[in-house]
């Protein structure tokens, strides 16, 4: 306990079980507030929420056996989008290791792939060190998720605690100043580009670099986009933003990519949602890539001037050697007019219903304006998820929390969770499906209990939306197993869980309605009745190119 | 150059891309890790789940106790080199990677080879033996055991020639490597 003080920790989240009785005993007095959740998975994703809002670790315990695997989705979905978490699992007694006790899994070996480092204790003495460098590789260099098991009679063992202030890690030393060379470069080259695109993702937010960002973009009329993940980080909507790139990005966004001849990457990793096909993405650019991973750099896409580093103090020596080149901000104005031609032509839009249905793409625009686009999103996976993306604005780093690398339905509800306990003060509200909200919806419980007030909005289809979608337009309307029906009645399932329910078919007294909701104290279901065959669009086809966007 | 109000931009084309790009050749990477529990399982199931192939593999002590060396041979030809010593850098275990250029390291392979050898074989064996600097180390009445130390070519040249008398079976522990010179591998 005082190791996870000395952290910072104030809070954890997780569910106890045999192997990790000595630990939650010492949290019984220990002075670190408990969030005892419903399932491990819903500990893990409240622990990412906590720590995608607060920008500080989360905690997440776990007992050995189930507990621990329960947790591997969380593990997973926190290395894919560099979520800086501290898994902390029980583990059988020692002397049973690799007998096949009681709850015992190889709980090292099962999450090896999913973690950026884990430990297992060996002696009670190893866990101040160990805890200590837990959290040092989960926070610094590209944060991820560290998995450390502790065997219940190591945890039991009553050691004398003395402060660890050093870490020694001789094979673990993230660089974090760019390479000065490099960045005059890409400056020189930022000043010689006519058609230049700044293309940001999650790792501007997790350098805590977006107003960074928002000036060196502003040291010229550098037009920007984000991934999924880095919403946020560039401030929207704003005269420079593009929406966001990718399969159902904006038109203008991925068109600007494809014809752009210089393409700044700031924390992002060219992963397939963005680039569509990459033998013709982006065929007439060059490349600066900025990422503090090396191994990203030229992983998808070759770079022509990579940059290893914390992008927040790159941003401030690239914009100041940018200033110092003195631009000619004129030569801009082609591309500016071309891409204001997209924007015209191509902006975002549906087709609005003719009586009082509600279209999910308006129930986003809806909680937008309820909220004053102040409140933190958190969101699902599926359809609902990108018109998150598309419909609200978000306009500060760490507003935005989602699951973008694993898409892992099941996220939202306890990542939202996280967030209110991170971030009190905030409305936290998240936009989930019928299907996704299912997956973890015995965190309602939890919600109720510790009197957490989260909103969850439902944009309820009946539908698994997005591959009933892929189902339509790839594979002939052969709907295979996506029909939910009209089940289960959620107003219902919120009251029994100790939660507000409500239920909202009529667009015209949406917006009032929503605000309605989130004004009503404690945790609120809003089963939101939406149109149910409603594609997400526009899109790129998957395999194809960019510029070959339907809808 | 030379645009009113442009100064000292650089021309896009000029710039070259790097990264990402099969060099076509042998590579011999040794890699100095922590000697922790765990970490060969670390490294190999990196190489698994990146598709990377392994050629051979050799692990040992190093003269510091709490250091081990996993000497890894791998296609250059199938992968980007780049790529894999980049991942393996990420493990918090791995201590130094180097990527030995063949002609700047002394490289050996042990291999043990159990051949048939009655009668007025066995003598042509241990000629073909004697001219690969090699050792007998087991004798039977029907078979031997010969040991050969060197490069991967002489152990496969090895091979060749003691095959047709009836190669039983052949044992090579992987290649290990150390660089030319006085600086440290």
């Amino acid at each position: 306990m005082e190791c996870l003080k000395a952290e910072g920790v104030d809070v954890v989240f997780g569910l106890p079980g045999g192997a990790n009785i000595p630990t939650y005993d010492a949290l019984y007095d220990g002075g670190i507030r408990h969030i005892l959740v419903r399932h491990e998975a819903g500990g893990g994703h409240a622990a990412e929420g906590y720590a995608k809002a607060t920008g500080k670790v989360g905690v997440a315990f776990g007992t050995s056996g189930p507990g621990a695997t329960n947790l591997v989705t969380p593990i997973m979905d926190a290395m894919m989008d560099s979520v800086p978490v501290v898994f902390i699992t029980g583990q059988v007694r020692t002397d049973l290791l690799g007998t096949d006790g009681f709850q015992e899994a190889d709980v090292i070996g099962i999450t090896m792939p999913a973690v950026k480092h884990s430990i297992m204790i060996q002696h009670p003495t190893e866990i101040p060190r160990a805890v200590k460098e837990a959290f040092h590789i989960a926070r610094t260099g590209r944060p991820g998720p560290v998995v450390l098991d502790i065997p219940t009679d190591l945890s039991k063992a009553d050691i004398d605690y003395v402060p660890i202030t050093d870490v020694r890690l001789p094979g673990y030393q993230p660089t974090t100043e760019g390479n000065v060379k490099q960045v005059r470069q890409a400056a020189k080259a930022l000043a010689a580009a006519r058609r230049p695109v700044i293309y940001a993702g999650g790792g501007v937010i997790l350098a805590d670099a977006g107003d960074e960002l928002a000036a060196f973009c502003r040291a010229d009329r550098f037009p920007v986009t984000t991934t999924l993940n880095g919403l946020g980080a560039y401030p929207a909507p704003d005269p420079q933003w593009l929406g966001m790139l990718g399969m159902h990005g904006t038109r203008t966004a991925n068109y600007a990519m494809d014809e752009a001849d210089l393409i700044c990457c700031v924390g992002a990793r060219f992963d397939d949602r963005i680039t569509g096909k990459l033998s013709e993405f982006a065929p007439r650019a060059k490349f600066i890539h900025i990422d503090v991973d090396p191994a990203e750099i030229s992983k998808n896409v070759p770079a022509h001037i990579p940059i290893v580093g914390d992008a927040k103090g790159i941003l401030v020596k690239l914009k100041a050697e940018y200033d110092a080149l003195g631009a000619d901000p004129g030569r801009l104005s082609g591309w500016w007019q071309r891409i204001e031609g997209w924007q015209l032509k191509h902006p975002l839009g549906y087709e609005e219903s003719e009586d009082t249905e509600i279209k999910p793409q308006r129930l986003i625009e809806a909680v937008y304006e309820a909220t004053g686009g102040e409140a933190i999103i958190t969101t699902d996976v599926g359809q609902h998820q990108m018109w998150a993306a598309q419909y609200y604005h978000y306009k500060r780093p760490r507003q935005w929390i989602s699951s973008g690398g694993l898409g892992t339905m099941g996220f939202g509800l306890p990542a939202a969770m996280g967030a209110a306990v991170g971030c009190p003060e905030a409305t936290v509200v998240c936009l989930t499906g019928d299907g996704s909200i299912q997956m973890n919806a015995q965190e309602f419980a939890t919600c109720a209990q510790e009197a957490i007030p989260v909103k969850v909005i439902i944009a309820n289809n009946g539908y698994l939306g997005m591959v009933r979608q892929w189902q339509e337009l790839f594979w002939e309307k052969r709907y295979s197993s996506v029909d939910m029906g009209r089940f289960p009645d959620f107003v219902k399932l919120a009251e029994a869980y100790g939660c507000t329910g409500v239920r909202l078919t009529n667009k015209d007294t949406l917006v009032d309605d929503i605000r309605a909701a989130i004004a009503t104290p404690g945790p609120v279901v809003v089963d939101v009745r939406v149109t149910r065959e409603e594609n997400t669009y526009p899109m790129i086809v998957p395999g194809e190119a960019a510029r070959d966007m339907v809808g | 150059m030379g645009e009113p109000g442009v100064k000292e931009v650089l021309s896009l084309e000029d710039l070259e891309s790097a990264g990402s790009v099969r060099s076509g050749r042998k590579h011999i990477l040794s890699i100095l890790v922590e000697n922790k529990p765990g970490v060969l399982t670390r490294i190999t199931s990196l190489f698994a789940r990146r598709g990377f192939n392994i050629d051979t593999l050799s692990v040992g002590p190093t003269d510091d106790d709490h250091i081990s060396r996993i000497t890894i041979t791998l296609d250059g030809a199938n992968h980007p080199i780049d790529q894999v010593t980049k991942q393996l850098h990420k493990l918090v275990n791995v201590l130094k990677i180097r990527d030995l250029e063949p002609a700047d390291a002394v490289s050996r392979e042990l291999a043990m080879f159990k051949v048939t050898a009655d009668g007025n074989q066995r003598a042509e064996v241990m000629q073909l033996c004697d001219i690969f600097r090699g050792k007998v180390i087991d004798v039977t009445k029907r078979s031997l055991v010969v040991e050969i130390t060197g490069t991967v070519d002489k152990i496969e040249a090895f091979e060749r020639n003691v095959r047709p008398f009836g190669l039983i079976e052949m044992m090579r522990t992987g290649e290990i490597a150390i660089s030319r010179g006085r600086g440290e591998t």
